[in-house]
């Protein structure tokens, strides 16, 4: 058995057997067992990550001469061995119909969008009008951390939320709110460490100001239900929902780079 | 064929090039202005006006690295020779330079197509930037010509200038080709990276005619360009050059043959992969000064649409980080002693192959409907946690530390240190790698609980430890090997042919990667020709989609990789190869030591 083992050809099979079921399986159920949130892998990305460990698995197996030829004798000798005879028929016939049953699989009708590319991201103009202010977001901070009360704010901005944006995201501001299940993609959720945390104040105020539609036409499309806030709330209001949206998930607010540069 | 022949084609090509080029860049804003007139923007049949800029801008450039990038090397290897008294990296050194020659003509003729090609397809961009650049384009035309000259005296004097105080002054001739050659990209770097990031003081209603020629010049991307690319041209040249050898391996019909080409394969890939492990350094800051410069920039590069080419840049670095390494694992086998170090190289493809995993994680992931239910969005809620910054630049420094490690096996593989001191050097050097690697995740950890912009400070540490650790390590390891015992020399030659499909994947994926990079920089600027001050009004404004942009950066790398096919075919033609048989050569013998920086000594 342990000889087995020590076999190139064994040894780049289990490699690949135990990856598949790690990335497949192992990634979505094992963390749960600890307490740590996960999720099944994406298609996408399973393949990405199989194709990485394909290549590496290459690479050890013929890294050394003795290791390349022990690796590909089983090959050679199923090819041309007429002792093979039988695994050759068996390989003729399975290889092929494996490779018909993915192409099925692919090109099956389905009703399902296909998987999409999209940006989180967008890249933020220099400059917003809002209700016919200009406002420019670089460097632009919330003013209300400078003056009032920080929990009188996050009171208001709790007021907004609970009278505007929970419906779609969700009490616990996950995005999972009662209309969530309508959109496709899902509301953003601020307890992602993906969203908020990774965004100025500015960068928020006017994502929240121009919604969907005020999105770059670079990059579209955008497939966001956002509205466009600036039509029914008042500048104060947005800057205040924004204090309670970093307040409610504990996170803090990308800052500005203060270094000396060619910015503009 | 006459010697005359025989070193004329290159010469005439050369000329060739050099008038087309002058005439385009003395004449055309004269005939631009004219044009401007009338149109706007030209059209070009087929693939329409920027499909024919991008083709001859795409394929000019990937020439113009490789005679940037040679260069830079050949005269070092020059020096090497002449100070090292080996004459094995003289006729090296030569070797390269008439790779370069006839690649120089191809790169002043697809110079000049672009120079054409600006001025009629657009001739008002055209008239823009010859308005504020006329006084750079002189001069640069003049840099041109010299460099021209300096290269032809460099080469056909190659054998006139070679012994005492004459060799001396063909070095200095290498060195002056590198001066001018280097002063002509940096001109030209000046013109895309104002493209890019204009002084702020410059709007759309600032007249071209009234910005000053420096200011313009000294933009803020400039110096961050020029740098990277300065590095890159070296690990473009080195791979290309390292192709050759592969290539030349192949196709060789004896023993020493193999061996010369062995060697040189070597050399290249040494060359290219070292200059590689810098290259993210310059890379990092080239970044940063666009997200200082114009934030909105920054995120469209790494966050916005473009991001998704940085997934596909992490493959295909991770495909050059495992070719590299590779190499150098499969040529173990050629080294007397190495076996005692081939247990390690899997544990540093474990480390690689998790580095390719982690790094081209992608932050927001291609899913279907139900997976993104079942993920609660676009983030997967555990392996988001690898397409965040942190994770990638921890990765990519545990990929650099391995890669480097690599090569500090190789070079010690045929050797026995005679110091008193090495084991304790060697005990240094393993501590250093390790506090490296324990500083690079700490940080990397560490990142995840502070905000953005603590975290982008960390990568400045992790950088600095892997840069202390390489040039430590090194500077010891060079110490504790001087006078060391040979296990025996290196049997050059005795390599098996995946090897040198290896130098030719990196050759190949070094030229696409240069492309894919070069239009995430330039796309950035979507409908801008000059970002926020001349917008782009042709037809062809709109930001290509990323699969368009893969289909014409493929097209760009087919016709570069065919044509330097042809270059190094009439190479071939014209001059034969510097390696003498034995026979021939009397005491020409295949080399047995490597660039003394390599290592591998016999």
């Amino acid at each position: 058995m342990k000889s087995r083992l020590s076999h190139p050809f064994v040894q780049a099979l289990l490699i690949l057997a135990v990856a598949y079921l790690l990335f497949r399986f192992g990634i979505a159920y094992i963390p749960p067992l600890l307490g740590v949130k996960s999720a099944p892998v994406p298609h996408t990305v399973l393949l990405q990550y199989m194709l990485t460990v394909a290549v590496g698995v290459l690479l050890y197996v013929s890294a050394t001469e003795d290791r390349w030829r022990a690796f590909k004798a089983p090959i050679q000798r199923v090819l041309v061995d007429p002792s093979q005879r039988l695994y050759r028929l068996a390989l003729l016939v399975t290889v092929p119909l494996l490779a018909g049953f993915i192409t099925y699989r692919q090109v099956r009708p389905s009703v399902e969008a296909p998987p999409n590319l999209r940006s989180i991201h967008p890249a933020p103009p220099s400059t917003i009008t809002f209700r016919g202010k200009t406002m420019t977001l670089a460097g632009l901070e919330n003013p209300l951390r400078k003056e009032g009360n920080l929990r009188d704010h996050v009171e208001e901005g709790r007021r907004v939320y609970y009278q505007n944006c929970v419906a779609c995201h969700g009490d616990q501001l996950n995005g999972k709110g009662h209309f969530a299940h309508g959109f496709n993609p899902p509301p953003a959720d601020f307890t992602d460490n993906g969203t908020i945390p990774q965004l100025t104040e500015s960068f928020v105020f006017w994502r929240i100001a121009k919604g969907g539609r005020g999105l770059p036409k670079e990059g579209t499309p955008w497939n966001s239900a956002m509205p466009a806030w600036e039509d029914f709330l008042t500048e104060r209001e947005i800057w205040a929902v924004i204090i309670f949206l970093y307040d409610q998930t504990g996170w803090t607010p990308r800052t500005w780079d203060t270094a000396e540069g060619g910015a503009r | 064929m006459t010697p005359e022949s025989r070193v004329s084609f290159p010469r005439l090509a050369g000329f060739g090039g050099l008038v087309l080029l002058m005439l385009g860049a003395v004449a055309v804003p004269a005939f631009a202005q004219q044009a401007a007139a009338a149109r706007d923007y030209g059209n070009f049949p087929l693939v329409g006006g920027r499909g024919a800029i991008w083709i001859a801008a795409e394929v000019h450039l990937m020439f113009a690295a490789f005679v940037l990038g040679v260069p830079l090397f050949a005269v070092t290897v020059e020096a090497i020779g002449i100070f090292g008294t080996d004459k094995r990296y003289d006729k090296l050194a030569k070797e390269f330079t008439r790779l370069l020659l006839i690649a120089y003509s191809a790169t002043a003729i697809w110079g000049a197509i672009l120079v054409f090609f600006l001025s009629t397809l657009y001739p008002k961009f055209w008239t823009y930037m010859s308005t504020i650049f006329h006084v750079s384009m002189w001069v640069y035309v003049g840099l041109f010509f010299f460099e021209s000259f300096t290269l032809y005296l460099y080469y056909y004097g190659w054998e006139s200038l070679k012994d005492g105080i004459r060799k001396k002054i063909h070095l200095g001739l290498g060195v002056l080709l590198n001066l001018w050659g280097t002063a002509v990209m940096f001109i030209a770097d000046s013109w895309l990276s104002y493209m890019m990031s204009p002084p702020p003081q410059v709007s759309t209603d600032t007249a071209p005619e009234t910005i000053r020629l420096w200011s313009a010049m000294a933009n803020a991307t400039w110096m961050p360009i020029n740098i990277h690319r300065l590095i890159a041209n070296v690990v473009f040249g080195g791979s290309i050059v390292g192709a050759y050898a592969a290539y030349r391996f192949l196709a060789a019909r004896t023993d020493e043959e193999r061996a010369h080409y062995d060697w040189m394969g070597y050399v290249g890939n040494f060359i290219a992969i070292s200059s590689l492990l810098i290259l993210p350094f310059a890379g990092y800051w080239l970044g940063r000064e666009i997200y200082q410069y114009d934030q909105g920039m920054g995120i469209t590069m790494m966050g916005g649409f473009m991001s998704w080419l940085w997934i596909i840049q992490a493959f295909l670095i991770g495909v050059l980080f495992l070719a590299g390494n590779y190499y150098l694992w499969v040529g173990m086998a050629r080294i007397p002693g190495a076996e005692r170090f081939t247990p390690y190289t899997r544990w540093i493809l474990g480390v690689l192959v998790l580095g390719v995993l982690v790094w081209s994680t992608p932050h927001t992931m291609i899913a279907s409907r139900a997976e993104q239910a079942a993920m609660g969005g676009s983030h997967h809620p555990l392996l988001g946690f690898l397409g965040v910054m942190s994770a990638k630049n921890t990765a990519v420094n545990l990929m650099i530390l391995s890669t480097f490690l690599s090569y500090l096996l190789y070079r010690r593989a045929n050797k026995r240190p005679s110091v008193s001191w090495a084991r304790a050097a060697t005990r240094v050097q393993a501590a250093l790698f390790a506090i490296s690697a324990a500083i690079v995740i700490f940080f990397g950890v560490y990142g995840y609980f502070v905000t953005a912009i603590v975290r982008i400070g960390f990568s400045v540490y992790q950088v600095l430890s892997v840069i202390v650790t390489i040039v430590t390590v090194l500077v010891l390891d060079v110490l504790m090997l001087r006078g060391a015992e040979s296990r025996g020399a290196i049997r050059w030659g005795q390599m098996p042919a995946r090897s040198q499909y290896a130098l030719l994947v990196l050759a190949v994926t070094f030229t696409w990667l240069m492309g894919l990079m070069g239009f995430a920089r330039s796309g950035i600027r979507q409908h801008w020709h000059v970002w926020n001050v001349m917008r782009d009004t042709s037809p062809w404004a709109a930001t290509p989609a990323l699969g368009y942009a893969s289909k014409m950066i493929s097209v760009c790398v087919l016709i570069f990789l065919a044509l330097i096919a042809i270059v190094f075919w009439l190479g071939g033609l014209v001059e034969k190869s510097t390696y003498a048989p034995p026979a021939a050569a009397g005491a020409e013998r295949a080399p047995e030591r490597e660039l003394a920086i390599a290592g591998g000594a016999d």
